[in-house]
């Protein structure tokens, strides 16, 4: 793999490591140094760069991605702790051309501007789904983005987007590959 | 992040063995403090010893009066557990006001308490609910488990297997949460007795404040055995100067926050019993 990019290189790498597991539906199998963390494997080695990296410290959600259909930071996973799990992340919430009827709210009501946190807001969005089922209201869904920080919309479009998406999911049949 | 070795043992015996083999060995549970800390080269372990391939210690159980929660059971799974929700819904709804979604889809309650952060939430609720912590070699009360900050009573090679909550009396937590951070500036767990079974003890344990990490208030204590309402807690005040002072606030502010968040948990109990 290439050289980790949070490090310098005058460290010594840990041993490498092979590794498997589902990513978007498909086996991946690499071999990578066992510090790096999930959202490095996604971007780097798998040039999967709907994945974003905010703040590298846990806070933004930027790289929020789905590990066994749970909602997880990325960049607080190593790769190593995934093996063996079924890896989502932005690339693979749409069928083909078809928008994912979360991905579809949020253009139908413009929740998002420069669309930095937009992945990890719909990767979050589909999480509370999962938990709260497709009946949310905006109270909920504040609360449930604590953890998905934007800094254009103010909040109130992705909120509007994410109740509209839920209902939506809740009245189509299952998406993704999950 | 500095070198290490990774393992993910499928016993606690392998684990702890492993432990034992490498001295600078630590488990990995949720990662959502360790992992931080590793990538800001605070902690150099030479191996790290993944605890998720125990799955049995992520059970949730009630047993003889005591509801039962594995060390690697997730905030989010103490948070929807229906166990939880019916015999301790205090410590159900703490686990809902840890971090964020995707935080407490990872963070353990094994992994919380190990750490002992002064901000966390996991210890108040120990402390004030006189849980005993169960490792693979013995069982720890939770009086004697939190020693200071970022300090317990575990040996290096020693993990937590499981919490044991005695059931019993009522309990509510209050919590005055930092925006940004969303760790507790102030939280306090208050635990009430059952009077009709001659329980008459209350317990005040604080989080967020305290200089020395999680710790109970035995004034509060005593002035709620006599008349518990939130105005019993009015004259009281802690000592400035022991409370965690930062940016975030001093210490007289945080005095201030901890009897407020006192008096609210002493007004939901008061509420709830009525
Ligand atoms: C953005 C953010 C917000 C947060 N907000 C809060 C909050 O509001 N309140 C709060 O309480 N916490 C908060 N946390 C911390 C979170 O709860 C962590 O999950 C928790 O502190 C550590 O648990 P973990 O399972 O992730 O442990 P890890 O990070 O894996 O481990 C932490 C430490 O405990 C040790 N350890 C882990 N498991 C065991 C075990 N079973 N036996 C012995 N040692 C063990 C490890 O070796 C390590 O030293 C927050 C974290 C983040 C990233
Ligand atoms: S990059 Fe992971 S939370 Fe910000
Ligand atoms: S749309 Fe720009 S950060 Fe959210």
């Amino acid at each position: 793999m290439q050289p980790n990019a949070f490090d310098d290189a005058s460290f010594p790498y840990s041993p490498a490591r092979a590794l498997s597991l589902t990513v978007n539906g498909s086996a991946v199998s690499v071999t990578a140094d066992v510090r790096t963390l999930l959202v490095q494997l996604l971007r780097d080695d798998l040039r999967l760069t709907g994945t974003h990296v905010g703040c590298d410290t846990s806070q933004c959600g930027a790289c929020t991605v789905h590990v066994d259909g749970e909602a997880v930071k990325a960049c607080a996973v190593l790769a190593v702790q995934a093996e063996g799990c079924a890896v989502l992340t932005i690339e693979g919430v749409a069928t083909g051309e078809k928008l994912h009827p979360m991905q579809e709210a949020f253009r139908e009501h413009h929740g998002l501007q420069c669309g930095f946190c937009t992945p990890g807001m719909i990767l979050s969005a589909m999480d509370m789904v999962r938990r709260h089922g497709p009946v949310l209201d905006e109270t909920t869904v504040r609360a449930e983005l604590e953890g998905n920080i934007c800094r254009c919309t103010g909040y109130h479009n992705i909120v509007t987007a994410i109740v509209a998406g839920a209902r939506a999911m809740g009245a189509a049949p299952a998406h993704g590959v999950d | 992040m500095f070198a290490f070795t990774y393992h993910r043992p499928d016993t606690v015996t392998a684990a702890v063995d492993l432990l034992r083999a490498h001295e600078e060995a630590k488990p990995l549970a949720g990662g959502q403090t360790l992992i931080a800390t590793l990538k800001q080269r605070l902690a150099a372990p030479s191996d790290l010893v993944d605890l998720s391939g125990l799955p049995a210690l992520r059970a949730i159980t009630l047993a003889d009066g005591r509801l039962i929660i594995g060390a690697i059971a997730r905030h989010a799974d103490v948070e929807a557990s229906p166990t939880v929700r019916e015999s301790l819904p205090a410590l159900a709804a703490l686990a809902g006001l840890i971090g964020d979604p995707a935080v407490r889809n990872r963070g353990t309650l094994g992994g919380s308490i190990a750490n002992n952060d002064p901000s966390a939430d996991y210890p108040a609720a120990c402390l004030a609910l006189a849980a005993t912590i169960v490792t693979d070699r013995r069982e720890i009360a939770a009086a004697d488990f939190f020693t200071g900050l970022f300090e317990t009573a575990l040996e290096p090679d020693e993990i937590v297997v499981q919490v044991s909550f005695p059931l019993g009396g009522e309990g509510a937590y209050e919590k005055f949460r930092n925006p940004a951070s969303r760790y507790a500036m102030a939280g306090v767990f208050v635990w009430r007795g059952d009077a009709s079974l001659g329980e008459t003890g209350v317990r005040v344990a604080v989080t967020g404040a305290g200089q020395g990490g999680v710790f109970r208030w035995s004034e509060a204590e005593a002035a709620l055995a006599g008349a518990f309402n939130p105005a019993a807690l009015e004259s009281l005040g802690l000592p400035a100067d022991e409370m965690i002072a930062d940016i975030h606030g001093g210490g007289a502010y945080r005095a201030h926050l901890v009897r407020e968040m006192a008096r609210r948990a002493v007004a939901r109990l008061m509420a709830a019993a009525a």
